[in-house]
């Protein structure tokens, strides 16, 4: 650390350990600190935690449990930050083996949020001697945490010289708090940013050091507010330092079993990536022209899935955008690189107009969030905006899909440049948009109401500006308070489900099944569809118990998947992880029974969000604007696929009808087939009709702890 | 730079090389350790698996640790490497090796100490300006 640093800063507090590495994938302690007493101490990992919660969100949601009770708020001290990667994370061999993931209580939803993210914090963490990092309380004023692994020391500090903004806290920490070049490389730190201080939806910027740029790289733990949180709590910045990271740093129990899937993966992804999605070229960009094609990319907030504007801001753009030729993974060995950057972008506005920074994105949700749904297709404006909201601390997808909304109120006469004070905010205005970003920067005007997220706007323009309450409900494209992610679910009645039926609100890494359902047409009953909303929610909860990246699983398929019995699971890859897990903690486990670890966090979350006041069946309700056309326009752009629908499934002659007439038949069709959907879903998933899980649920996987049954007696 | 040659026509499919190799950096004659593989199914010329220099793995390392040396050669800083193995899988001619006793991966060196103990002179170090095309991948990972 410099002596510049270290002038800026005193100490509050000094924790002192034994610093010790991962044994089969756990050190068997986490780090517990107090910001409101300034306490620091570590925890036991027990075996019972090992076997049921796993590692990653699960450990987040036990510590959480027991941190909180039914009525703590998001705001309260007693609201924790938990961040945990899992015991396969950080492992080498295996490509996207370095995620973190995030559980706190939402601003946005008040229920639980779990948030999984790359960079280098979660397996540095581990490499530094704890399994995870529980924050609990409020510090007087803004601190840091510093978790010095190769001494074993932990502080807490007062920190005024440490900048908010995220890609500014990023420098700080290589040129202010790492002395070597070397250094840089073990050191990463979590931060959010000035628009986390001022709105709901506030991210999390997780740090790596991209050793050819030379520069600190991020990705973002965007999801439900946690940046909020952080802020709330008076974090800077978390910051931790090990020693060098080898290709055993996590001790597992048969390293050659690992390796040995790990270079198949590699090669898999060699060989085939540049003929399948092309990750390695133009990251998940490339789903903004299959989204179009599909009639599938949100545009004008939900209303379309299509616009002719799409390929401005499509893979094919970005490929030419992004530096290529620099292994781009967040972790070590993940050869998939998907984390591409844009080099040398000038930034156009606010307060750091002129700057020429690094871009780490545009990925897919950005594009279509900001992008598309807002009707703005001009790569620098997405670019833009991309950057100023990890810098702030906001999660991209809030904010596209917020803006959508204000958007097409704007559009409809609900919001006035007087209700706005003073931003046009059409469909297309990139300078309004970015202008309502710099307000939530800020802390100014129209900024501040635009922050408090889609659900809480809602009652403002009803309660402020007299608008109708039933509309802004339908057209509001968020549910348990969580903006959607970017993709239209009016064809795909399973991916409605997907989106509402799941435990943080609709965030596709739980679910996403709308090629099974829609284009392919594999899930036909409500049965099928309840199954997949069984599998899959379970199969993409088991990556952020362990460390690993969702995309390994299913954005590169060996050549032969589709002669497999089971395509859509991929099962050569479900088989790797298999590998991956036994060759980490020694435990030999079966494909199902990877589900059945996912099950009992599942139904674990669960039943907290009915501790905390939610999660029962009225919480799964979703806006209409997901399930079908809202509007007369909307019905009328498609109207031949509507009316087709009309005859065959509804039995009725459109002609004659009004399209009002026929927006209101399909509509109480669709949400008739929603709540068939929820029915199915209940049942397959052990719940009652009331969303609640059954105790005899609870019983079969081994988790019907007291309390646990405590919170559902109430609601059988 | 500095790379190996072959000739399939001298070659006796001995496997002297192999053991020779795996001696001299492992201390051991163990062909899974080697940096050069012999191929031969009985069923026309033998052929041999090592590092043609071509650098591919150089642009696919996350850390740096693999670097051309002043000789022109691909070698690995063991310190910088963290044993992710991307190289292995994206070596075009799969002779990035990796065995189990070590955290990091292995490859050819251009010692040249295979060529001096081979019988038949089928091995060689030349020095060239553009890497030889490379061998056809032989194993499977």
């Amino acid at each position: 650390m410099s002596e510049r640093a270290k002038a800026a800063r005193r100490v509050l507090t000094e924790f002192t350990y034994e610093p010790a590495m991962p044994q089969k994938g756990y050190t068997g302690r986490t780090l517990y600190v107090n910001l409101s007493d300034a306490t620091i101490r570590a925890k036991e990992v027990t075996e019972e935690m090992k076997e049921k919660f796993i590692g990653g969100r699960g450990f987040g949601l036990w510590y959480l449990w027991h941190g909180v009770e039914g009525d703590t708020k998001w705001d309260d001290p007693e609201n924790e930050i938990v961040i945990s990667s899992g015991p396969c994370g950080g492992i080498t061999q295996y490509p996207g083996s370095g995620k973190s993931l995030v559980v706190s209580i939402s601003p946005l939803t008040e229920v639980v949020i779990d948030s999984n993210v790359g960079g280098h914090f979660g397996p540095l963490l581990k490499f530094a001697g704890w399994d995870a990092m529980e924050i609990q309380g409020k510090a007087d004023s803004d601190v840091i945490v510093y978790i010095d692994g190769t001494t074993g020391r932990v502080t807490i500090e007062e920190a005024p010289d440490v900048p908010v903004d995220s890609h500014k806290v990023g420098h700080w920490l290589i040129e202010d708090m790492a002395e070597t070049e070397e250094d840089r490389y073990y050191m990463s730190a979590v931060a959010a940013g000035s628009g986390a201080e001022h709105s709901r939806f506030g991210c999390l910027n997780f740090s790596f050091y991209d050793r050819r740029r030379k520069e600190p790289r991020f990705k973002q733990a965007g999801r439900g507010g946690i940046g909020t949180v952080f802020r709330d709590k008076g974090i800077k910045a978390l910051v931790v330092k090990t020693d060098p990271v080898r290709g055993d740093s996590n001790h597992p129990a048969d390293p050659e079993r690992i390796s040995r899937v790990g270079v198949k993966m590699h090669k898999e992804i060699h060989d085939y990536d540049a003929e399948q999605c092309r990750m390695r070229y133009r990251g998940t960009t490339y789903l903004v022209q299959i989204m179009n094609d599909y009639d599938l990319l949100p545009t004008h907030n939900f209303q379309y899935g299509s616009h002719p504007d799409a390929p401005k801001i499509n893979g094919e753009v970005w490929e030419n955008r992004f530096t290529q030729g620099i292994p781009d993974g967040c972790w070590y060995g993940c050869t998939m690189a998907c984390s591409h950057a844009v080099d040398g972008y000038e930034l156009r506005t606010g307060p750091y107009q002129g700057e020429t920074v690094i871009v780490d994105g545009p990925e897919y949700e950005t594009l279509g969030g900001c992008g598309s749904n807002c009707g703005i297709f001009e790569p620098w404006a997405v670019m833009e905006i991309n950057f100023y909201c990890d810098t702030y601390g906001l999660d991209t997808i809030s904010f596209g899909t917020g803006t959508a909304f204000v958007m097409e109120c704007y559009e409809r006469g609900i919001l006035d440049q007087e209700k706005t004070g003073g931003l046009e905010l059409n469909f297309g205005n990139a300078e309004a948009a970015l202008e309502l970003l710099h307000q939530v920067g800020r802390g100014e005007g129209f900024g501040l109401i635009f922050g408090q997220g889609i659900r809480r706007m809602k009652d403002i323009f009803v309660e402020e500006f007299g608008a109708d309450r039933a509309f802004l409900e339908d057209i509001g494209m968020e549910a348990k308070g969580l903006e959607y992610s970017e993709y239209v679910t009016k064809e795909s009645l399973a991916q409605q489900g997907g989106y509402g039926l799941s435990n943080k609100g609709p965030q596709h890494d739980e679910a996403w099944l709308i090629f099974m359902d829609m284009v392919n047409n594999q899930i036909p009953t409500f049965e099928d569809k309840a199954e997949a909303l069984h599998y899959f929610p379970m199969w993409r909860t088991w990556f952020g118990l362990c460390g690993f990246c969702k995309v390994l699983w299913n954005d590169i398929t060996p050549p032969d998947n589709d002669m497999t019995e089971e395509p859509a699971k991929i099962p050569e890859h479900v088989q790797n992880y298999v590998e991956v897990f036994a060759g980490v903690t020694g435990r030999e486990v079966t494909r199902e029974d990877l589900i059945t670890q996912s099950e009992r966090i599942y139904q674990f979350q669960r039943v907290f969000n009915i501790r905390l006041g939610h999660g029962l069946r009225d919480h799964d309700a979703v806006p209409y604007r997901s399930q079908g056309p809202v509007t007369v326009e909307e019905y009328e752009s498609r109207q031949e696929r509507y009316d087709t629908q009309l005859r065959g499934d509804l039995g009725l002659d459109p002609t004659g009808m009004t399209t009002e007439e026929k927006v209101a038949a399909l509509r109480e069709y669709r949400e008739d087939q929603y709540e068939q959907l929820i029915d199915a879903v209940y049942k397959r998933r052990g719940w009652t009709q009331n969303g609640v899980p059954k105790p005899e649920t609870l019983a079969k996987l081994g988790m019907d702890y007291p309390e646990m049954l405590a919170v559902i007696e109430p609601h059988l | 730079m500095r790379v190996l040659s072959y000739d399939a026509e001298l070659c006796i499919a001995c496997r002297i090389c192999e053991d020779v190799c795996s001696e001299t950096f492992f201390g051991e004659a163990d062909a899974e350790k080697s940096k050069i593989r012999i191929h031969d199914e009985g069923d026309g010329l033998p052929s041999a698996s090592f590092c043609n220099q071509c650098g591919e793995c150089i642009s696919v390392c996350p850390t740096k640790a693999l670097y051309r040396d002043k000789r022109g050669v691909v070698r690995l800083d063991r310190e910088l490497c963290v044993g992710c193995l991307s190289c292995v899988g994206f070596c075009p001619s799969l002779v990035m090796f990796w065995h189990a006793d070590q955290t990091v991966p292995d490859k050819c060196i251009s010692c040249g100490i295979c060529a001096q103990d081979c019988p038949e002179d089928a091995l060689a170090i030349i020095v060239v300006d553009e890497p030889p095309a490379p061998a056809e991948p032989y194993r499977s990972v």
